[in-house]
């Protein structure tokens, strides 16, 4: 039986990892993603968890010591945040290299500098380009529910690619909601035992892990990694429907909210969606024709639901929590445009917000569909347009 | 008719764990060191998993499709062989205590050369050596960034002419900075520290045997004569490595319970000429510019001689 | 004993082509660990080496000094060099504590049409009187 309990989105990260009980663990603390490795060193003190918890001396070596772990065959994660992200860049493109299926929870903050420690997805959106299954939660609940299943999406023999479970810092980390936590060993049942194919312990059968490639297999590699990201989608949608059956709630790779049927579409990930949501809900009360379409999987790019999902918009205006550093766009706008291009010719505008924890109300969000119903008609609209910038 | 078997004909009965094949120049060190260290532990009935950081010995040891190994290896970065090898090792921990692995002859055993250990992995390597994962860290030193084509590292002895400590008309001298005392830095992790070189195979492996068997770290700093790099004629590999013991510029000692011991005593201390006039990188010092910088390299090697033995002596 | 004929090369199809991004091993795994035997290296030597069974004291110097495993033992014992394997490097010869030396280099032009026999012969005829 669950049970509903109020806890934070750094708590609920920290039981999941619990009833996963992973063989090894290998995290350093960051704001804001520290109190998970340090609710894992408690529940192993507590005999609550019997996780091997490496406590590494950086960022950098806690995904080198995931990879050498992974490597020697057994469950394995980590957590972190922000510049810890960036310190494992070099790694998380080796351990994707290597298709090692380590689930990394982060909890998205900004990059310095100047130095700040909140909700920003600078972190996330700089790896995107690592090869990882990146999953954007809305909440606690999300947050918790999308761990377990990232274990089981990455073990798929079809996808055998580390995923990262996103929650935006502070907004989801440190902010107590309900939610529910399933039984141990309902969780334990659903993401059952892993079996590595080859494993350095294996010294029957020696493997060679890690070696380099030169130009003429670089290249085939790289398409033949790919594969594994790409089959994530599916595997996704097949591993959330399972999750739906067993405990009654899934997610899809993308939400739809009120948006099949919507003139303007609102399109944004993580913990913006409930703002957004009640946005969408005044301007219906108000008879414009709003809806939300929520990203859940940003990486891959789940394009075709997103084609199919926008078919009957007239304007749209994608969220990013993180400034274009130059693009035309931010990352996820400049995918939405990539996907609906040569699909109709409406305004697909790009909405910053949040940067560095700067707050998000419902009135900013009205005032963004109202602006995107004016572009609708016609009016000229700039393509980047900042939310609760000083000028 | 069965000849007797010497402890070399006994340590040769052993399955070679580094193939040959591998893409190493003529005369390397490294393959030679690695044997050494390899076969010892099969001798001694380990089964070694082994962790590469990047350099000569890794890519010239696993290049897609191809592999030297006949046993388990990683490769992960270049900075990261310690950190790799810890979570290999935790892994091994936790299967074992989960009942899902049996195996107590599964040894760790990392290789990195001075780059990847002095310098740019060296936060890795201290914070597996203080978390106390039970491995044998081993580097080849060759004195510079071979892999790159020999630039100099914080291992690169004074004096020394590398690509980035460039000798001309306004340097006669190439490297400004001693060497980093490396072995200190491990031996105040409080573990097995050692020093060796492939000339004294006997030294190597009795350090070898020794470190295997630590219940935690250990770390073996061995000398490893680089062709290229240094600029010599391959078949001296050995032979340079012995003039560097011979002449006190790598002193054969260990530190263990934070008391050292100097494992070989020349009779007779030859002077480092002997050991540098062989290598192109030191031909500098053979010039009337380079003399200062030539009898400065006698006094930083006394210095550091009469130090081990003067510690040695007091008991420390 | 290294022969490739008995090996589908490393990468290759049973054809000897390279294998496409479908077949490769996920993640650049090598599964046959080891398998750079297969590799030869012997073409890098413009020298090599040739071993005198008779005046060689099987003390292993050079097996424990080769960095190619090509020196061949069996059973523990010094059974000769492996041509496909040996660089041409001469810290075999180096180590040889014998007098004469049981191991001397010759050019690889001159060794390469010759039997094992013949090498052996032009190799140490001269020291051997």
């Amino acid at each position: 039986m669950s049970k509903r309990v109020a806890l934070s989105g750094n708590e609920a990260a920290a039981h999941a990892i619990r009833q996963i009980n992973p063989d090894v663990i290998a995290a350093f603390p960051i704001t804001p993603s520290t109190p998970i490795p340090m609710a894992v060193s408690q529940f192993i003190a507590d005999g609550k968890m019997t996780t091997e918890f490496v406590t590494v001396e950086s960022e950098h070596s806690a995904i080198s010591a995931c990879v050498g772990a992974s490597a020697a065959g057994g469950r394995v994660m980590t957590a972190t945040s922000a510049n810890g992200l960036a310190l494992m860049f070099e790694i998380l493109y080796i351990a994707s290299g290597m298709r090692r299926p380590i689930v990394a929870p982060v909890v998205a903050r900004a990059l310095s500098g100047p130095l700040n420690i909140h909700g920003d997805f600078s972190d996330v959106y700089g790896v995107r380009e690592s090869g990882w299954v990146e999953l954007f939660c809305q909440d606690s609940q999300e947050f918790y529910d999308t761990i377990i299943q990232s274990v089981k999406l990455a073990e798929n023999e079809s996808v055998l690619t580390p995923v990262m479970p996103i929650a935006d810092g502070f907004d989801i980390s440190h902010t107590v909601e309900n939610w529910y936590m399933e039984d141990d060993e309902a969780v334990q049942k659903f993401i059952g035992e892993y079996h590595s194919k080859y494993s350095l312990l294996d010294t029957e059968h020696p493997v060679t892990f890690g070696a380099w490639a030169p130009p003429d297999w670089y290249y085939e590699h790289r398409r033949s990694q790919l594969e594994g990201l790409l089959n994530a989608c599916d595997a996704f949608k097949a591993v959330d429907k399972e999750f739906g059956e067993k405990f009654g709630r899934s997610y899809g790779v993308i939400e739809k909210y009120h948006s099949d049927d919507a003139d303007i579409v609102v399109i944004g990930m993580g913990a913006v969606s409930g703002t957004i949501k009640d946005a969408v809900d005044e301007m219906r009360a108000n008879g414009i024709s709003a809806g939300f379409l929520r990203v859940k999987l940003f990486r891959p790019f789940p394009y075709k639901d997103i084609i199919e999902a926008l078919k009957g918009a007239k304007a749209i205006g994608v969220f990013d929590r993180c400034i274009t550093a130059g693009a035309q766009t931010a990352a996820l706008c400049t995918d939405i445009r990539s996907a609906m291009y040569g699909k109709s010719n409406i305004p697909i505008v790009n909405y910053t917000y949040g940067l560095g924890g700067r707050d998000t109300t419902v009135s900013h969000v009205k005032t963004v569909i109202e602006q995107l119903k004016e572009a609708a008609e016609g009016k000229k609209i700039d393509l980047i347009n900042y939310i609760n910038l000083r000028a | 008719m069965a000849k007797k078997l010497s402890f070399l004909n006994k340590l040769a009965l052993n399955k070679e764990l580094l193939e040959g094949g591998h893409r190493l120049c003529p005369g390397c060190g490294h393959s030679i060191i690695v044997r050494m260290v390899l076969n010892t532990a099969m001798q001694e009935g380990y089964q070694p998993v082994m962790a590469n950081s990047t350099g000569c010995l890794e890519v010239c040891t696993g290049l897609y499709p191809y592999s030297s190994w006949n046993i388990p290896w990683i490769h992960n970065a270049f900075e990261n062989v310690a950190a790799t090898l810890s979570g290999a090792e935790s892994m091994y921990k936790s299967l074992s205590r989960r009942g899902k692995l049996n195996n107590d002859k599964i040894v760790f055993i990392a290789f990195g050369s001075d780059g990847g250990t002095y310098d740019i992995g060296l936060q890795a390597l201290s914070g597996a050596a203080e978390r106390g994962h039970r491995f044998l860290y081993v580097c080849d030193d060759n004195e510079a960034y071979q892999n790159t084509g020999n630039q100099r590292s914080s291992a690169t002895p004074y004096g020394t002419r590398t690509t980035t400590s460039a000798v001309g008309t306004a340097d006669p001298i190439g490297k400004k900075q001693k060497r980093k005392d490396i072995m200190e830095i491990m031996a105040a992790h409080e573990i097995y520290t050692a020093q060796a070189s492939p000339s004294y195979w006997m030294d190597l492996i009795k350090k070898v045997k020794k470190g295997l068997k630590q219940n935690g770290p250990a770390y073996l700093n061995v000398i490893q004569p680089c062709t290229t790099g240094w600029g010599y004629d391959p078949k001296d590999t050995i032979n340079l490595a012995k003039l560097a013991v011979d002449t006190c510029i790598w002193p054969l000692y260990e530190i263990e319970n934070r008391r050292s011991k100097v494992n070989y005593k020349p009779k007779n201390k030859l002077p480092v000429e002997e050991y540098l006039k062989k290598q192109k990188r030191y031909a500098h010092l053979f010039t009337p510019k380079g003399k200062e910088a030539l009898e400065k390299i006698q006094q930083l090697t006394d210095e550091h001689w009469n130090f081990l033995l003067e510690r040695e002596q007091a008991g420390f | 004993m290294n022969n490739k004929k008995n090996f589908i090369t490393p990468g290759c199809d049973k054809d000897g082509n390279l294998l496409g991004w479908r077949s490769v091993e996920i993640g650049a795994m090598v599964i046959d660990a080891g398998n750079s035997r297969m590799y030869e290296t012997g073409s890098w030597r413009s020298e090599q080496p040739v071993w005198n069974a008779d005046t060689c004291i099987d003390c292993m110097m050079c097996w424990l000094g080769c960095p190619d495993t090509a020196i061949i033992a069996k059973d523990g014992h010094m059974a000769g060099i492996d041509y496909f394997k040996c660089k041409g490097c001469e810290i075999c010869v180096e180590q040889c504590p014998t007098k004469p030396n049981s191991l001397v280099m010759i050019l690889e032009e001159k060794a390469k049409d010759l039997s094992l026999e013949e090498k052996t012969e032009l190799a140490f005829s001269k020291e051997q009187k």
